[in-house]
């Protein structure tokens, strides 16, 4: 597996706690691929209104020219040579989407974010290894990306519902995750950082894996798990969970009404040859201690108990 | 996309993988037809008449209206125009479809009989492809034991069910075939035949983006031969764009009417059996909503992902198809409001609501977000038989209400 990459961010008023989270913060120089196209302008500029350090892009023909004000590379590793960029993030459209996630893995970046939806599995499959074998972190594909609230937004969520807080959220979806943000919003307790790594059935990062950053970051004290039907991700998330984490875990799981062998709009969302259940995985949660509830509506009263508990 | 056995077949053919022989009949006569060229001399042969349906378990399956198997083996052309006249047209109910009550049969597939004798003993293997979703990687999975239900051989006698898993990096090795094949006990031509085999569909299963391969039985005829019987395939969707050619191989017969239409406008439908029909944008929230709507009583009519935008447009597609089904009772529209605003999706409610003029089922429009409140008051000052609802918890209870 990969190495944890922790970033520490000192505070502009030195005066305050030292503020930690996982994977981005307010320094993180980022670049976009599929920079001047229609989706990547959109939330490109987004990202910009919130802060993010957008500091260029790619798209082949069109370097040396400026678009958002920043300068538009070639190639992503004149890109990364140019602006210093460790992050990139990825709105080229399927067919091409591969291909750009190994040349950005290729520029040097240390984390990758595909947005993209729509990637062939067998597209993933080579790209998979190939960023596996350089030891690049990626989070999606088909994901809504990361947002550090305040300090990052990394992706195509609704910046404002979020709110620097306490409260780690890793899940396989877009919208059911707002809807676990605004709750925790509402409880008063806000989100450390939020991990969308996607409904599609290769992911770069898994549950496990951004389970693990969130049980080292000190500023994190409960994290959420949201997950869907098909694969077992969420088992061994939440094995590895019993045996080291002592955070409170909430855990839900989409699709306990879906019929077997039927694709749930994610490429990934399917019950095959009786795997893969929203039963069986809530069944495994449960047993390693995590908080788990029947229905999204309860995701944010569950986490507010349970760490209301863990205070007395 | 689910390809029926024939389609299979022909397209595993193409690189190489032996096949039973066959071709497709929509009726008796054309059955005859197809026989009549399967064998230089037709007369006192054997043949197999097989359904062309998109569910598996045909040979235990019954066609209910005539109590004939859904794959049937019998001797002499005539029998074979009776055989598939008591298949064609019929509704085949098997384990694996009896949940939506069968699927009709349109086509049969006529093949030539494998199974004579010779010097070597016959024997039936397994073999599938798949994508390992855990290590990201092809994974090949064998049995001696062919013929079967794989998931019982894995239960039962999980030593008998052989894994491989091919490195990305430089594909399929003849080592790993020839491991395959001794591991299910081939041996001398047979093996042989055997490992070319597994190598050449590999091949099949990448060249044409399949997502999954199933060859079961895959067959060592009584002269050494090693033939795909059945075949299994279905292709990934996403990958649809480099193959144009397999657009008509898309069979909408075997497709539920609605998610047809729906799949025409673009939206992501599935027919379900419940009375509470669903409308929300992201499958994970959809998914959630469904969930929902059983734990207040109800049962998921559908599910139905609007996508991000959720425009007026696509809300009035939405309200038509949810509405084409007889079984609704009561409607949830879940829209969480990030980019696009609630009070648009409110108003885009309204206008789809007065355009579709009379809707008799109530219908509970919860929408969180940019706007929430706003999008609210649209929806409750409209006049309409829309109940609002800002929380999911004040959704599920509305969805009771509208229930009891």
């Amino acid at each position: 597996m990969l190495s944890c990459q922790r970033i520490f961010t000192e505070s502009a008023d030195s005066n305050k706690s030292l503020r930690m989270s996982i994977l981005v913060n307010k320094d993180t120089k980022i670049i976009v691929q599929g920079f001047t196209g229609k989706e990547g302008s959109f939330h490109a500029s987004q990202m910009i209104e919130y802060g993010t350090q957008v500091v260029g892009g790619v798209t082949p023909n069109k370097g040396g020219t400026l678009h958002l004000d920043r300068p538009v590379f070639n190639t992503a590793f004149e890109a990364v040579k140019e602006t210093g960029a460790t992050v990139s993030i990825i709105f080229v459209p399927p067919a091409f989407a591969a291909d750009a996630i190994m040349e950005a893995a290729d520029a040097g970046v240390d984390l990758i974010v595909t947005i993209t939806e729509g990637i062939p599995v067998k597209d993933m499959i080579y790209a998979k290894k190939y960023i596996d074998d350089r030891g690049v972190r990626m989070i999606g594909p088909n994901c809504p990306g990361v947002i550090t609230p305040g300090e990052c937004k990394l992706g195509i969520m609704p910046g404002f519902i979020h709110t620097p807080g306490t409260v780690g959220i890793i899940s396989r979806s877009g919208t059911l995750t707002y809807e676990a943000v605004d709750q925790v919003t509402k409880q008063g307790f806000g989100q450390s950082t939020c991990v969308g790594i996607g409904g599609d059935p290769i992911i770069g990062s898994t549950h496990l894996d951004i389970m693990k950053l969130f049980n080292e970051d000190p500023d994190t004290e409960g994290i959420i798990m949201i997950g869907e039907i098909g694969g077992s991700n969420e088992e061994i998330a939440a094995q590895w969970v019993r045996d080291n984490v002592t955070k409170p875990v909430v855990g839900f799981i989409a699709g306990q009404t879906a019929p077997p062998g039927r694709r749930m709009g994610h490429a990934g969302a399917i019950v095959s040859g009786g795997q893969g259940t929203a039963r069986a995985k809530m069944d495994v949660m449960e047993a390693c201690g995590i908080h788990v509830v029947e229905t999204p509506a309860e995701i944010g009263i569950t986490m507010a108990r349970a760490l209301a508990q863990l205070a007395k | 996309m689910k390809l029926h056995e024939y389609q299979a077949k022909n397209l595993i053919k193409k690189y190489g993988v032996p096949i039973q022989e066959g071709a497709v009949a929509s009726t008796p006569e054309e059955a005859v037809e197809v026989a009549r060229q399967l064998y230089a001399n037709p007369d006192g042969q054997f043949f197999v008449v097989k359904a062309q349906i998109h569910a598996g378990g045909r040979g235990k399956g019954t066609v209910q209206e005539t109590g004939s198997k859904g794959v049937v083996v019998t001797k002499g052309l005539d029998s074979v125009s009776d055989v598939a006249g008591k298949i064609l047209g019929g509704t085949l109910v098997t384990i694996q479809n009896e949940a939506i009550g069968g699927n009709k049969v349109h086509k049969v597939l006529i093949a030539e009989d494998m199974y004579y004798p010779g010097p070597s003993d016959r024997h039936e293997y397994y073999l599938s492809i798949m994508l390992d979703r855990e290590t990201g990687k092809d994974v090949i999975v064998a049995s001696s034991e062919g013929g079967m239900n794989i998931e019982e051989v894995a239960e039962h006698t999980p030593e008998k069910i052989i894994k491989e898993w091919i490195d990305p990096a430089v594909g399929i090795q003849g080592f790993q075939a020839r491991k395959i094949a001794y591991g299910m006990g081939m041996t001398d031509l047979g093996h042989k035949n055997g490992v070319k085999f597994i190598l050449n569909l590999y091949k099949a299963y990448q060249g044409l983006d399949a997502d999954m391969l199933e060859i079961n039985p895959m067959f060592k005829t009584a002269d050494d031969k090693v033939v795909a019987v059945d075949c299994k395939m279905s292709i990934d969707g996403n990958a649809l764009y480099r193959h144009p050619d397999f657009a008509e191989l898309r069979d909408l017969a075997e497709e539920d009417p609605l998610e047809v239409e729906a799949s025409a406008s673009n939206l992501n439908y599935i027919k379900l059996d419940g009375n509470v029909g669903c409308m929300v944008n992201g499958a994970g929230l959809a998914m959630a909503s469904m969930d929902m709507i059983k734990l207040s009583g109800g049962e998921p009519a559908n599910f139905l992902d609007v996508g991000g935008g959720a425009s007026a447009t696509t809300v009035e597609q939405g309200f038509r198809i949810i509405l084409k089904d007889p079984n609704v009772k009561a409607i949830l529209v879940n829209i969480f409001g990030g980019i696009v605003r609630c009070d648009r999706v409110a108003n885009g409610v309204v206008e789809a609501y007065k355009n579709i003029g009379e809707i008799n089922v109530p219908i509970i429009v919860r929408l969180q977000g940019t706007n929430a409140e706003l999008g609210a008051k649209i929806i409750d000052e409209s006049g309409l038989k829309v109940t609002s609802a800002i929380t999911l918890a004040e959704a599920a209870a509305r969805v009771k209400e509208a229930l009891s």
